[in-house]
Order: structure tokens, then C-alpha cells, then sequence
């Protein structure tokens, strides 16, 4: 967060200060929220989320910042830090405008490690602290913790302390329900002095399928030697009925010089064509290969694009100082509009939490997706950068200064040869001779 | 150079190499089996040490204590799988789940190309699990493999066990930058090597299997367990992996310190580590365990389920538990806190292992000889090999300048086409009949299996043994050469060229062996050369075609089961190792079409076809 500040600042200064020093400007509020949402695989994701307009003050005491522990924030799976800033309308004609500030921290907590064992969660456990006061400047401050069923019962999942309001909302087309719990509200906070919120599973969800993105992929390379090799990406629609369109796009580095005549897209065990492919090969040091289409994903498949490559040799000076750890390929980048279950109602920016403009929606049917696959490694035919390479460099120019010699010698028949007598007459003679067709003397 | 471009200098250089010949073969033979022999001696053999910088240090502390928790985890293994009959794949799921992986499974089968009667499978069909722990705050792209293959019966449920307590212990760690596969095959090897297919996305050999739903990137490195007691006396430690490939010295390294570190007592091919290498003792003990990795080097097959990774360039190690008589024995935490420090040591590796030698010889644990101080033993037998085509080479030129001088200086060019052209026809057909008959040997007794059993009374398995057996002696049988177009000229020149030609192939193919898989070359080297080197059809006849007999490539395969059983201190009796034989040559057949073993097609479409050219040199007529 500290990091945050002066960035915010200088893009400020850079942007100018037009309408932000209004004579009596508005006091804009702080809104702080924090949203805990449990994963599929079992750990827990917080997202807090602090904005606001640029005149409030940033530094806080108390509040949701009171869960921001270096020690056990960097104790997660994950974790991601933004800084959003943008100029905001100040009334409908927008004719004054003021800057909105944005931060957000998004951590995954391992609830199996947090939980011993179990997928319980607190806010004392993941956090070490728990709620005590509201933060005085904020005109919002809100915990946000989805408890969506998804086996349509509710004696599934309990939340302590029962909450008084609950949200629902579409994100990313399906359902969910949150429970809210409004520290400005006086009641949550002075009956216990704090407030600790907890989730318990009554029934462990241990048989209960994870649900699954309706998108996700999965990339790999496959093959062994460092030869050829090739990149397979794996695209699962899970979607029951419909097919929607995906774009893939991908950069290769030059140095797996893809044959593209062997792409290959396959779902359900028939070739799937692209309707679109947009390919600019690579300039060997200068630009990575582009691979861009356009798929469509039948519902409920899995498709397979697949394409082949050759290692090439680097040049010695070309290798990376820990060249035996591998080269990365970048991810592909998966862009969709994914169908909705449920249709989405346009939200009011202003009215609905914040969390929401995480998740952009362009019209009700439809969410755009963009997913990242993992990162690959892929091993280059490497030299010995050691003595060995040393001796074989060595040993390969002394060879290569005694082959020819010797090929001559091998290949070469040796003749003595008569120290050549006589003079100009002899010569003639012989001449002479050869004309006749008589053998020379 | 100019030594051998004045011609006069040449000639006495020529008839040295010719005059001198005998005593440089044997001299060169002798000096070769010496240089192998002083290998195990100290200027020759070095103490191992650890090269890679980023596991330089044991500085780790185990923590793991989960030894009862693995016992109850064997016990519960062993019996859900005494209840299934086969790998109790729900109950892997479950446990592997509630251990906190994240868990896949794998279906594969396969119809072998024959029943194999060692493991008593024909069709087979079986499930792998496997269970990723996802290394925090990384993307899963690099990875370490801990396996535990698992037969048809009863044996390796404490590895289970403690794989499983393993995986219980590392998932509470925040440490991990590399994700940890932990890996349950059934059918052992075959689930292994259907696993490691699907993981790379090939087919090398006709496996069926499913697609494989979790991955973790490139895999750095693997260990296989074997354990089938509650406690241990030894750790064995197996690095022969598939066609003689060896992992990374660093990873036995690490092993190696690891079991040091922990106490633990550690032995190589079945061999405690001689601690004296100043007397003779130390030295003859470590040539028993030279003789013995040679011997298991050459045979090509994978001694482990780690050896099958190796392809993949994965450096991996297989650690077996011994339970002996030995009064101190260690329990599951001990294994568990030596393999738990070489997780976590391979967790640092910022690089795939590199640094230290991947061609060596381990006459000790701590002991090894480099490829730079072990070729010159190939070097010098095929040497040999050398020498005598020089000479036939001589030979046959002299012959030839011996033919061309009494015809006189007008026309040199007459005679020379013909005599040439007779000298290469007549080598056409003894090359062509015993490359067929070494195709006949690779491909019949698979191919033919289902007519042999209807015609004779034996099974599958034998029935392919027996094949094998019939056309290699038949190869003996067969006529080579065709007479007719032999030149009476020079009776000799026919077989001289035969045999220069033979000695030339012979050693180009052991010296590729050699490049690969010294132990195998160098085997073969040692017995082939002086039969080779000596087949000629004058002379004492019967005595060369006994030597040859008895230095062909199946002479040499039972030679080495005795040797290798003598070695173990358990010797074989004659039946016995006929029996062991027949087995050898099934299970050679079965690896190459299973895991890809190069061996058998090796030895039949290369160094038998050799060697009946010698066969065929002694019997010319």
C-alpha cells in the first residue's frame, strides 16, 4: 500500500489538475470492502478493495486495514496487488470531474494449511486479527462472504455470526449469495467488542464435485529430446449446451522454430478448423512467432491444439547465464465471451459493491473471460559451459588440423617417380612418337 | 606425416605392424582387461563429491515424525488392496485427498506381445494415482516425482505408507518452489512407463492409456521407493536405468550424504562400501560391485521404476529397504527424514542436475571412475580389432602387388577389375544371408508364436524362447557362400576380405555400444575380440569354432548370469542357470517391446549377423 502512494501521486501530477481543486468540491467518501469467496479446490480468496476520490485522506487507522499483516499475508498461495486510478464524473453533464483511486489486494489463503486439514475458516485464522471498529473516515466499510450452495440446501454451511443482510448478485454467470456485514452498523461491532466471522461446513463437501469453470484450459509440452517437440493446449468447454467462441492467442520465442503446417485442433475426435488464424512468423533474434485464432469450442469438449517445433541452437553467447534451468515459452492467452446460466441485470456502478466492476460484463447472456495457461519450460540443446567444453572445443580444431593430412595420406597412391632425363629433343620425340602412335621413349 | 608419405619408410613401418602383429593383439587384448581391472585402484577410482552449488550443503532440518501415521497408512493399504485384489484406487484417491494433493488418475492397458511367465501377465490393464501438491506462489512449471511402483502382489505397502505420510508432512510446508507429484503405479514398471507416456504426451510403445487430466510442468527430477517391512536394515540404492543410462552422479551424491547425515547404512548392487581402499581388500571388494554394475549396466533393462524416467531426462534413483539379519535396524522416520532432506535439497536446484558426470562407474558408494578413466579399456580391445584388419589389409594389397609383379610392367590395369570385382560379389552373399538371418532372428519368434503353439505342444512364452534358440542355431547350419564365383587365383583373398570386412563392422558397432553403454561394449569387447580376432579356416578348426561358440552373444548372455550369480554369492547350478537363461531371453524380447529395451534387437540385428561372418570366415571353403 505504501508502494501505492507515490505511483497514484505522479500519475496525478502527470495527468494535471484540472477539476480537482474545485472551489467546494463534495467530500467524497471511502469505501472499503473486503469479499471472501471460498475456492473450488478448497482455499479461500480475500479481496479488499479501498477507493476512493482523491481529496479523502488515505492514511487510516482501524477499519478493514487492520487485517493487512505482512506476516501472514505473505503466507498465501497467492497474492496480487493493483493500483486503478480514473477521472469520474462529478454530476450527470460531467462537466467537473474528479479522480477516483483505487487499491485492491487479492490473497489466496491455503485453508487446508490455515484449517488443519479442514476447510473451515475464521478470520483470526487467516488473518490473525479480527475486526474491531469501522474506520472513521469511511462511509462504507463492508465484509462480503459468499455463501452460494451449491447442493440448494442450506444445512450445508453455517456462518457465525449469522448475518443480518445478505447480497445476491450474478458473477460470472451463475448466482451467488452474499452475506454483509456492515461495520458502520453499530450492532455488529459493540455486542462482542470485535467481530470474528467464521464459516464451518457441517457436512464436509468432501463427495461434492468442485464445480468447474465453464473455461479453462491446460498447456503442456510434449515429447522427449531436445529435438522436436511440441506444444499441446488443452481447451475444456464444460458447458452442457452451448458452444461459444474462444481467441487464442499465442507468442512463441524464435528459438522453437514452429512447423505450422502441423497445427492440428481437435475436439470431440474430429479436426476443428479455425475460422480465423492470423500467423506472422518469427525473425530469428528479432520477433517471437504470433499464432492467433479463432476457435469455436463444441459444448462439452475438450480441444486439443497442437503444433510442432525444433529446438534451435542458440549461439554461445545467446544462453542464458542458468541455461540448463530451461527457457520460458509464454503463457497463451484465452479470450471469451463465456454464456451465462443466469442472466445478468445491468448494475449501477455507484450503488452495487465494489467488487463488482471485477468482473465486467458486457451484456446479460454473456461474461468476457480472459484466461492466462501456465508458463512453460522447455530445455534447449545446451553445451557444457565447463572445462569439458573447453577440451572439446580443443580437441575438435586439433581433429579437424589432422584430418586433412591424414585423408591425404589415406586416399593418395605414392609413385616414385624417375628424375625426369633428357632435354628439348627427347620431348619432341616423344611428341613425334605420340602421333605415330608408337609408345613414348 | 612424413613418416608415413616417404614410401620406403612406409614399407618397414607396414611389415613392423605385419611381423609384429600377434604379440601387439595380445599385448593390446592384455593391457585392456588390465586397465578395467585397475580401475577399482585409487589413482583411478576418485571420491564422489557434490558439484551442483545449490545442494552444496546437508544444512536442512528434517522434521518429518510421521511414522506411525505411514505404518497406519501401510496397514490400511495393504489390506484395502488384499480385499480388492488389486490397487485399491478409491481408497488412494480418498487418502491422497484428504492429505491436501490434489489427485488424478490414469487408466491404461496393454496386451503384451506374449505371456510373460516371470510376472505371470498377458493382458494387462491397470490404474495409476496420482496426487500434485501445488508449490505456493508458483506456476507449476517445474516439478520432482516421488514413486512407488506396485507389483501384482503384496509387497510395497510400507512405501505407500510412507509416500502417503510424506505427502501429509509436505503439504503443511510453505517452502516448496517446485510442485511434488506423488505417484502410485500399478503393474509397477508398466504403469510407470504409461504414466511417463501420457505425462509427454507419446507413444513410444503401443501403450493404451488415458489422457492425463493434472500436470506440473517439467519434471526435474524422481525417486522411487521399495519397502516392504516396518523397518529397514539398509537402503539400496539402484541407478541402472533402461539401455544403461545413468542419472546425474549428483543425485547419488546427495543420496549418499543424506543417508550419512541420518546414519543411515546405505549399499550399492547389495554391497556395504569397503572402508579400506589402501590394502588389497578394499579394492577386490569394490571390483565385486564394479563387476556387478557392469554386469546389470550391459543388460539394458531398467533395475527400478526410476530407470524408465531417465528417457525423459529426468534424473531419478530408486531406493529399495533391505530387511536383513542385521542387528540395528532404522524405521520408517529414518527413510522418511533422508528422503524428506533430498526433496527439499532438489527444491532448491535452480537448474535441471548438470553439473556432475552422467557417464561413470561406481565401484563404491562413495567411489566412482569417470568415462575419461574408463574408455581406455574399450579402447585397447578394440584395438585388437584394428590391428588385424590392418593386417588383412596388408595382406590382401600385397597379394595383390604379388599378383600384378609377375604379369610384368605393360599392363598393369588387366588384371586388377576382375580380381577386385570377384573379392567384392563374393562378399555380397555371406553379408546379405546373415543380416536376413539376423531379421529372421528379431522378427520370427513374436511373429510366429500362434503357429509354433499350434504345430508343437508349448505355450506362448516358450514357444518364442525355443524360436529364438532354433534360428540362432540354424544360422550356424546355413551355407554362406556360393563357390562357384570364388577365384582360384587367390584362394585366400575370398575370406581375407570377408573377414576384413567383419572385423571392421565389428568394431564400429562396439565402438558405438561402447560410446553408450560402456558395460555392454566393453562385455561383448572382452569375449568377441579374440574369437574374432582368431577365426581363420586353417589352422586347428575345431578349437576356433569352440571358442566362437562359446564367445557368441548368447554364450556371453549365460556366461554373465553365472557370473552375475557368483558374484551375489548365490552360484547356480547348471539347470538352474539354463532355466534362468530361457527367462533372460523372454524377458529381453518382452522389455524391448514393452519399454523399449535396445538389447535384443542389438544383439540380433547386429552382433549375431557379425558374428556369423566369422562363423562363416572359419568354415570357408
Amino acid at each position: 500500500m505504501a508502494a501505492a502512494m507515490p505511483l497514484a501521486l505522479l500519475v496525478l501530477l502527470l495527468l494535471g489538475r484540472k477539476g480537482w481543486c474545485l472551489a467546494e468540491p463534495p467530500r467524497d467518501s471511502l469505501r472499503e470492502e473486503l469479499v471472501i469467496t471460498p475456492l473450488p479446490s478448497g482455499d479461500v480468496a480475500a479481496t479488499f478493495q479501498f477507493r476512493t476520490r482523491w481529496d479523502s485522506e488515505l492514511q487510516r487507522e482501524g477499519g478493514l486495514s487492520v487485517l493487512l499483516k505482512a506476516d501472514r499475508l505473505f503466507h498465501t498461495s497467492y497474492h496480487s496487488q493493483a493500483v486503478h486510478i480514473r477521472p469520474v464524473c462529478r454530476n450527470a453533464r460531467c462537466t467537473s470531474i474528479s479522480w477516483e483511486l483505487r487499491q485492491t489486494l487479492s490473497v489466496v489463503f491455503d485453508a487446508f494449511i490455515t484449517g488443519q486439514g479442514k476447510k473451515d475458516w475464521s478470520l483470526f485464522r487467516m488473518f490473525s486479527r479480527t475486526l474491531t471498529e469501522p474506520c472513521p473516515l469511511a462511509s462504507e466499510s463492508r465484509v462480503y462472504v459468499d455463501i452460494t450452495n451449491y447442493n440448494q440446501d442450506n444445512e450445508t454451511l453455517e456462518v457465525n455470526p449469522p448475518p443480518t443482510t445478505t447480497y445476491q448478485d450474478v458473477i460470472l454467470g451463475t448466482r451467488k449469495i452474499y452475506a454483509i456485514y456492515d461495520l458502520l452498523d453499530t450492532a455488529m461491532i459493540n455486542n462482542s467488542r470485535n467481530l470474528n466471522i467464521q464459516l464451518k461446513w457441517k457436512r464436509p463437501p468432501e463427495n461434492e464435485a468442485p464445480p468447474v469453470p465453464f473455461l479453462h484450459a491446460q498447456r503442456y509440452v510434449s515429447g522427449y529430446g531436445l529435438q522436436k517437440g511440441e506444444l499441446s493446449t488443452l481447451l475444456y468447454n464444460t458447458h452442457p449446451y452451448r458452444a461459444f467462441p474462444v481467441l487464442l492467442l499465442d507468442t512463441v520465442p524464435w528459438y522453437l522454430r514452429l512447423y505450422v503446417h502441423t497445427l492440428t485442433i481437435t475436439s470431440k475426435g474430429k479436426e476443428n478448423k479455425p475460422s480465423y488464424i492470423h500467423y506472422q512468423p518469427a525473425q530469428d533474434r528479432l520477433q517471437p512467432h504470433l499464432l492467433e485464432m479463432l476457435i469455436q469450442l463444441p459444448a462439452n469438449s475438450v480441444t486439443k491444439v497442437s503444433i510442432q517445433f525444433e529446438r534451435a541452437l542458440l549461439k554461445w553467447t545467446e544462453y542464458t547465464p542458468d541455461p540448463n534451468h530451461g527457457f520460458y515459452v509464454s503463457p497463451s492467452v484465452l479470450s471469451a465471451l463465456v454464456p451465462s446460466v443466469v442472466a445478468a441485470k445491468p448494475v449501477d456502478w455507484e450503488e452495487s459493491p465494489l467488487f463488482n466492476s471485477l468482473f465486467p460484463v458486457s451484456d446479460g447472456s454473456n461474461y468476457f473471460v480472459r484466461l492466462y495457461t501456465e508458463p512453460l519450460l522447455v530445455n534447449l540443446p545446451t553445451p557444457d559451459f565447463s572445462m569439458p567444453y573447453n577440451v572439446i572445443c580443443l580437441t575438435c580444431t586439433v581433429v579437424a588440423v589432422c584430418y586433412g593430412s591424414f585423408y591425404n595420406l589415406l586416399t593418395r597412391t605414392f609413385h616414385i617417380e624417375e628424375p625426369r632425363t633428357g632435354g628439348l629433343a627427347k620431348r619432341l620425340a616423344n611428341l613425334i612418337r605420340r602421333a605415330r602412335g608408337v609408345p613414348p621413349l | 606425416m612424413g613418416l608415413l608419405s616417404d614410401p620406403v619408410r612406409r614399407r618397414a613401418l607396414a611389415r613392423l605392424v605385419l611381423r609384429l602383429n600377434a604379440p601387439l593383439c595380445v599385448l593390446s587384448y592384455v593391457a585392456g582387461i588390465a586397465w578395467f581391472l585397475a580401475l577399482v585402484f585409487p589413482p583411478l577410482t576418485q571420491r564422489t563429491y557434490m558439484s551442483e552449488n545449490a545442494m552444496g550443503s546437508t544444512m536442512v532440518e528434517e522434521q518429518f515424525a510421521g511414522g506411525d501415521r505411514a505404518r497406519a497408512f501401510a496397514r490400511d493399504f495393504a489390506a484395502h488392496r488384499k480385499k480388492s485384489g488389486a490397487l485399491p484406487v478409491a481408497w488412494l484417491e480418498r487418502t491422497m485427498r484428504s492429505v491436501g494433493l490434489e489427485v488424478y488418475t490414469q487408466s491404461f492397458s496393454r496386451k503384451l506381445p506374449f505371456p510373460d511367465e516371470t510376472h505371470e501377465r498377458y493382458m494387462v490393464s491397470g490404474t495409476n494415482v496420482y496426487g500434485i501438491l501445488r508449490a505456493p506462489r508458483a506456476a507449476s512449471t517445474e516439478s520432482l516425482v516421488l514413486t512407488v511402483p506396485c507389483g501384482s502382489d503384496s509387497t510395497n505397502s510400507q512405501a505407500v505408507g510412507l509416500l502417503l505420510a510424506l505427502a501429509a508432512h509436505f503439504r503443511g510446508q510453505i517452502y516448496w518452489a517446485k510442485d511434488i507429484i506423488f505417484l502410485v503405479t500399478e503393474h509397477d514398471l508398466l504403469g510407470t512407463e504409461a504414466w511417463l507416456e501420457a505425462y509427454h504426451d507419446v507413444n513410444v510403445t503401443g501403450m493404451q492409456s488415458s489422457p492425463l487430466q493434472g500436470r506440473a510442468g517439467a519434471i526435474q527430477a524422481a525417486v522411487a521407493l521399495e519397502l516392504s517391512s516396518d523397518v529397514v536394515t539398509s537402503l539400496d540404492v539402484a541407478v541402472e536405468g533402461l539401455n544403461g543410462q545413468l542419472p546425474n552422479l549428483d543425485l547419488l551424491n546427495l543420496f549418499q550424504t543424506f543417508c550419512q547425515k541420518g546414519g543411515l547404512l546405505c549399499t550399492l548392487q547389495g554391497k556395504l562400501q569397503p572402508q579400506d581402499w589402501t590394502s588389497l581388500d578394499g579394492p577386490l571388494q569394490g571390483l565385486q560391485t564394479l563387476l556387478l554394475m557392469v554386469l546389470r549396466q550391459a543388460s539394458g533393462r531398467p533395475h527400478g521404476s526410476h530407470g524408465l524416467f531417465l528417457r525423459y531426462r529426468v534424473e531419478a534413483l530408486t531406493l529399495r529397504g533391505i530387511n536383513s539379519f542385521r542387528q540395528y535396524k532404522y524405521d520408517l522416520v529414518a527413510v522418511g527424514k533422508a528422503l524428506e532432506g533430498m526433496f527439499r535439497k532438489l527444491n532448491h536446484l535452480l537448474e535441471r542436475l548438470h553439473q556432475s558426470f552422467f557417464l561413470y562407474l561406481l565401484p563404491a558408494l562413495s567411489r566412482f571412475v569417470s568415462i575419461g578413466l574408463y574408455m581406455p579399456a574399450a579402447g585397447f580391445l578394440l584395438l585388437v580389432l584394428g590391428l588385424k584388419a590392418l593386417e588383412l589389409w596388408m595382406q590382401l594389397h600385397e597379394a595383390e602387388v604379388g599378383l600384378e609383379e609377375p604379369g610384368g610392367a605393360p599392363g598393369p590395369s588387366v588384371p586388377l577389375p576382375p580380381s577386385q570385382g570377384v573379392g567384392l560379389a563374393s562378399l555380397v552373399a555371406p553379408l546379405l544371408i546373415s543380416q536376413a538371418m539376423g531379421l529372421a532372428l528379431y522378427v520370427l519368434p513374436v511373429l510366429g508364436q500362434h503357429v509354433a503353439t499350434q504345430y508343437f505342444p508349448v505355450a506362448e512364452a516358450e514357444a518364442v524362447v525355443l524360436t529364438l534358440l532354433a534360428i540362432y542355431a540354424a544360422g550356424l547350419a546355413l551355407p554362406h557362400n556360393t563357390h562357384r564365383v570364388v577365384s582360384t587365383q587367390a584362394p585366400d583373398r575370398g575370406w581375407m576380405a570377408l573377414k576384413l570386412v567383419a572385423l571392421i563392422y565389428l568394431a564400429l558397432q562396439l565402438g558405438c555400444i561402447a560410446l553408450t553403454n560402456f558395460s555392454l561394449g566393453f562385455l561383448l569387447a572382452t569375449t568377441m575380440v579374440p574369437a574374432a580376432a582368431l577365426a581363420k579356416p586353417h589352422g586347428p578348426r575345431t578349437l576356433y569354432a569352440a571358442l566362437l561358440v562359446l564367445t557368441s552373444p548368447a554364450a556371453t548372455l549365460l556366461g554373465s548370469l553365472f557370473l552375475w550369480r557368483e558374484l551375489q554369492e548365490a552360484p547356480l547350478s547348471l539347470a538352474e542357470g539354463w532355466q534362468l537363461f530361457l527367462a533372460a531371453l523372454a524377458q529381453g524380447v518382452l522389455e524391448h517391446h514393452t519399454y523399449g529395451a535396445l538389447l535384443f534387437p542389438l544383439l540380433s540385428l547386429g552382433l549375431y549377423p557379425c558374428w556369423l561372418l566369422f562363423w562363416n570366415v572359419l568354415f570357408w571353403k
